[in-house]
């Protein structure tokens, strides 16, 4: 304590406008100190502070990822539930759907006759809707311009580095049919 | 690195003839992309061709420093206030509103403040700055107290303002008649505002060293003491 406060002084040499010792200065004055040494100075508990709390986030983060594994898990897969008609969704037009929760949006787009994708519709990047786009052979976000490819739901370009969850579905007797979510990393 | 505390700055605006070369030598200068940190003021450009060279004082209490609201501007320890640093300037100008002597100026293309500091790259490895390396008549000199004794027997460096209620101490000095300097201690320069000088007289209004800054009213100590947690 004592070292520290000795070498800061040395080198404490704006005084205050008041001339008052840095002693008597509110705390403002020492958090945002004009002088370039106290600027650039680091106290060794304020480092070790740093360390400690980023490296606690970083590991409670880590329990935080499995718990929410681990939950999902155990949740098992959502019930299957009938989306649509088949024939009422054309060739290449799209169907927004919730499944399996209520706050869940998903898209889903008929790419041929019996080609039918579906994707949660919140961007990995963000949580914006995304927008597909068959013609392009797309699904677009327009929050930050991230682009994911329809047939797999990667992304292809801006921000969003993970693809979006596919929701599998079944067809049976010219009803589509989600039967569940499929999480991705990569 | 840092400056030599040995080594001074002196300005001695009666021998500026106004020939642009500091402003110059200053823009050729990389480190701050070929603006020129130095004002070559007219001072008084309707009755005279006098000029005086104003770069950064380097106050000891940096006004500038005090009202940047973005905590940009910062002293080193030798005394050299620097220009503001980039990541966080916010351009707002402060700086240029409360500088006394007009020093600071914001480059709103570059969303920055750049000023005078003395030439950082070149005083802290010992060298002159720029303008003092051009000026052809020494107007702006850098060197030891000693030397500038020597050369100018008649005048003595000041580094003393005082600004209404603001006693401003610099690093950089002025030269000031020694017949004055010696009998005062710091010029009152909101009062030679007004002054007229009469012919060829140099005229300021210095403010003896018994005159302390006693005269100043009662100031609010610190306004925003209440918010303190």
């Amino acid at each position: 304590m004592s070292d520290a406060t000795q070498s800061r002084d040395l080198e404490a040499i704006t005084t205050a406008p008041d001339r008052r010792p840095a002693d008597l200065q509110p705390a403002w004055r020492q958090d945002f100190p004009i002088d370039w040494p106290l600027d650039q100075y680091v106290e060794r508990r304020d480092f070790v502070k740093f360390l400690v709390l980023t490296s606690g986030a970083l590991a409670v983060g880590q329990v935080a990822i499995v718990a929410q594994n681990w939950l999902r898990r155990r949740q098992g897969r959502p019930e299957m539930r009938r989306v649509a008609a088949l024939a009422d969704i054309p060739v290449g037009g799209s169907l927004l759907f919730r499944y399996p929760g209520e706050h869940d949006t998903n898209v889903l787009v008929r790419l041929g006759p019996e080609e039918l994708v579906a994707y949660s519709q919140k961007c990995t990047h963000l949580s914006c809707a995304v927008i597909p786009e068959p013609d392009k052979n797309v699904l677009h976000c327009p929050c930050h311009e991230g682009f994911f490819d329809l047939r797999s739901g990667a992304p292809i370009a801006g921000p969003p580095r993970r693809p979006l969850p596919r929701i599998t579905l079944e067809v049976r007797g010219g009803e589509v049919f989600a039967t569940g979510v499929e999480y991705r990393t990569s | 690195m840092a400056k030599p505390d040995r080594l001074h700055f002196f300005i001695d605006p009666n021998r500026c003839i106004g020939c642009q070369s500091c402003v110059q030598a200053c823009s050729e200068c990389d480190t701050h992309r070929g603006e020129s940190m130095i004002h070559l003021e007219f001072v008084d450009r309707a009755q005279s061709v006098q000029t005086v060279p104003v770069v950064c004082m380097h106050c000891e209490q940096p006004t500038c420093a005090e009202v940047c609201p973005a905590d940009a501007i910062k002293r080193t320890a030798d005394g050299v206030v620097q220009s503001a640093r980039k990541p966080r300037c916010i351009a707002c100008g402060n700086c240029v509103a409360a500088c006394p002597f007009g020093v600071p100026e914001v480059y709103e293309s570059r969303k920055l403040m750049m000023k005078c500091d003395m030439c950082y790259d070149r005083t802290s490895i010992g060298r002159k700055p720029m303008c003092a390396t051009v000026c052809p008549s020494q107007a702006l000199f850098y060197g030891t107290r000693e030397e500038i004794d020597r050369l100018r027997p008649s005048s003595a460096p000041i580094n003393q303002f005082q600004f209404g209620q603001q006693t401003i101490t610099t690093q950089v000095f002025v030269m000031t008649p020694r017949a004055l300097a010696t009998r005062a201690a710091r010029v009152d320069v909101t009062a030679a505002l007004d002054e007229q000088p009469s012919a060829r007289s140099v005229l300021l209004k210095m403010v003896p060293p018994d005159a302390a800054p006693v005269a100043r009213q009662a100031v609010p100590a610190d306004p925003f003491a209440g918010m303190e947690a």
